[in-house]
């Protein structure tokens, strides 16, 4: 034992000191034993899988509580992550179905000079988000292809509360005024969704190229804003 | 103010490095040849902005040097069209607007590295603003009549994407492929890679953007002021551009290709002019009421029981 002793003390003359530990050493007398537990994992399958044995209503609510949450963080765009950790393509697609489908019906004198049916503004919306997340990654960007149609996909909501806007306010007939109501709720939306969608989107690009992933982001929801604002009915 | 940097360069970059010097007729430059493989390290005076470009162009083109070049189907492959940052592509829309004589835009600019960022985007905005100002032009006209029905034209946006894209891809494809037919009959020195070809061309047309928007104020005279402009400061620099690859050919073909770059570059500016801002004659009165009369055929008994 004092050999041991001299030469533990030897090695911590010549070692330095690791967290205090360099002078620790078992003796050889005392038996180490005990048990080893892991917690089973298969409780949160159990948990998954029975997901399949609750009623329909169930899973639907889940759904859309989930959806609504994300139009929340939407309208009061923090830097939160619930965005990105949880995405789904619901809310972008009934978005999207009820923005085309509030665009339909826009005045034509003849058949070719009206707006956007609603196959044009559909595959604006998604060829769009597809190219622009594209590009993000292509630049480098750190975010997953779903995540980013995701984000962009939310990020129509206020521009849809415009679209809603623009038909009421076009009920009580056209004008100048009336144009510059709509003019100034569609600028406000328009702002409102590139603020929202860079502040989830920006932080997964390099620092030196945030302005080249952003500026498509702009154009794009400049694209729906003017489509938005130059809705005409019959 | 000097800044003297020092770069080991392999001899298959020595070529840039001189088209470097050339452009930098007032760099000195201390070159010694000591190292047995025919490295050559130069260290040459140049300003402070190029710094950072230049060293990281060559680390990177040394680094990459070694590797494989990535397959087409990978990912990485279409990432390395796309490695610029914001300040590269500002400099480069920067340098398509201002042609300087001494600056080729290809080697001060692009040097090896073009991008496919920069003429995508530029095609895309130029497209939407071209259909957007001209939906704008058309309210400005027609606001003052009374049976002026709005339209939002959106068929506009179609034709303006196709246009434009087919010259940003279809034009360059052409002049590479000429200009590869006269380097293999041996007429020309060299030739830029196809995707340099279309860097320039993308870049070029960052002009007609805000001429098409500026194309708004209804004042004829201006509008041809502004066309006129455009073309001719996009022109020159596709002119400086092409003029070092043709120099060396016969008098023929170099002054033919190069009239009819910028005659294409000129029928661009010029059909959209036409096509989009197109002053329109008054469609005002006619056209809403006669067809009510016409629509009533002359022998239906329906009409004339409804009536």
């Amino acid at each position: 034992m004092a050999e041991a002793d001299e030469r533990t003390v030897g090695e911590t003359a010549t070692k330095p000191g690791f967290l205090g530990l360099s002078d620790v050493s078992i003796s050889e007398d005392i038996p180490v034993e005990g048990e080893i537990t892991v917690p089973m994992a298969s409780h949160s399958q159990d948990e998954d899988y029975s997901t399949l044995d609750e009623p329909v209503k169930e899973t639907i609510i889940r759904d859309l509580k989930a959806v609504g949450k994300k139009f929340v963080h939407v309208m009061y765009p923090k830097k939160s992550n619930a965005l990105l950790r949880d995405w789904d393509l619901w809310g972008p697609l009934v978005l999207c179905v009820s923005l085309a489908l509030m665009l339909q019906g826009g005045s034509a004198d003849s058949k070719e000079d009206g707006g956007p049916q609603f196959a044009e503004v559909f595959v604006i919306i998604w060829f769009g988000a597809v190219v622009i997340t594209l590009n993000s990654k292509l630049l480098g960007g750190t975010i997953s292809f779903f995540q980013s149609l995701c984000v962009l996909g939310y990020c129509v909501l206020p521009l849809t509360v415009a679209m809603l806007v623009c038909r009421l306010v076009l009920l009580a007939g056209m004008g100048p005024i009336n144009f510059l109501i709509r003019l100034i709720v569609v600028i406000a939306m328009f702002v409102w969704s590139t603020l929202a969608s860079t502040a989830f989107l920006a932080d997964s690009q390099p620092p030196n190229r945030k302005a080249l992933a952003v500026y498509p982001i702009f154009l794009f929801y400049f694209v729906i804003s003017w489509m938005i604002l130059t809705f005409t009915p019959h | 103010m000097l800044c003297v940097w020092g770069a080991l360069v392999t001899s298959t970059e020595f070529e840039a490095a001189a088209d470097l010097l050339a452009e930098t007729p007032g760099a000195t430059t201390i070159s010694s040849l000591e190292e047995p493989q025919g490295h050559v390290s130069l260290a040459v005076d140049t300003g402070d902005q190029e710094d950072g470009d230049l060293e990281e162009n060559d680390q990177t083109q040394l680094l990459g040097g070694e590797k494989q070049p990535p397959n087409f189907w990978t990912f990485s492959y279409h990432q390395s069209f796309f490695d610029v940052d914001t300040h590269q592509v500002l400099e480069r829309i920067k340098n398509s607007l201002l042609p300087v004589p001494s600056q080729n835009f290809v080697r001060h600019c692009l040097r090896h590295h073009p991008d496919l960022y920069g003429p995508f985007w530029i095609c895309a905005t130029l497209a939407f603003a071209l259909a957007v100002s001209s939906n704008l032009a058309t309210v400005l006209q027609n606001w003052k009549e009374a049976s002026f029905s709005y339209s939002p034209q959106f068929h506009k946006v179609t034709v303006a994407g196709i246009t434009i894209y087919c010259y940003a891809w279809l034009v360059p494809t052409a002049l590479w492929g000429f200009l590869q037919w006269r380097k293999g009959v041996g007429e020309c020195v060299g030739c830029y890679t196809f995707l340099e070809i279309v860097c320039v061309y993308g870049y070029s047309l960052f002009i007609y953007i805000p001429t098409v928007v500026l194309w708004l104020i209804p004042i004829s005279g201006l509008q041809w002021f502004l066309g006129v402009l455009a073309v001719s400061l996009s022109g020159a620099v596709l002119l400086l551009t092409f003029w070092p690859l043709v120099r060396s050919d016969t008098r023929v073909v170099s002054a033919v290709l190069l009239t009819v770059m910028v005659a294409l570059h000129a029928l661009l500016a010029i059909g959209c002019k036409f096509y989009f801002f197109q002053s329109l004659p008054s469609r005002s009165i006619p056209v809403t009421q006669a067809p009510l009369h016409q629509v009533t055929p002359p022998g239906s008994s329906k009409t004339s029981a409804a009536s």
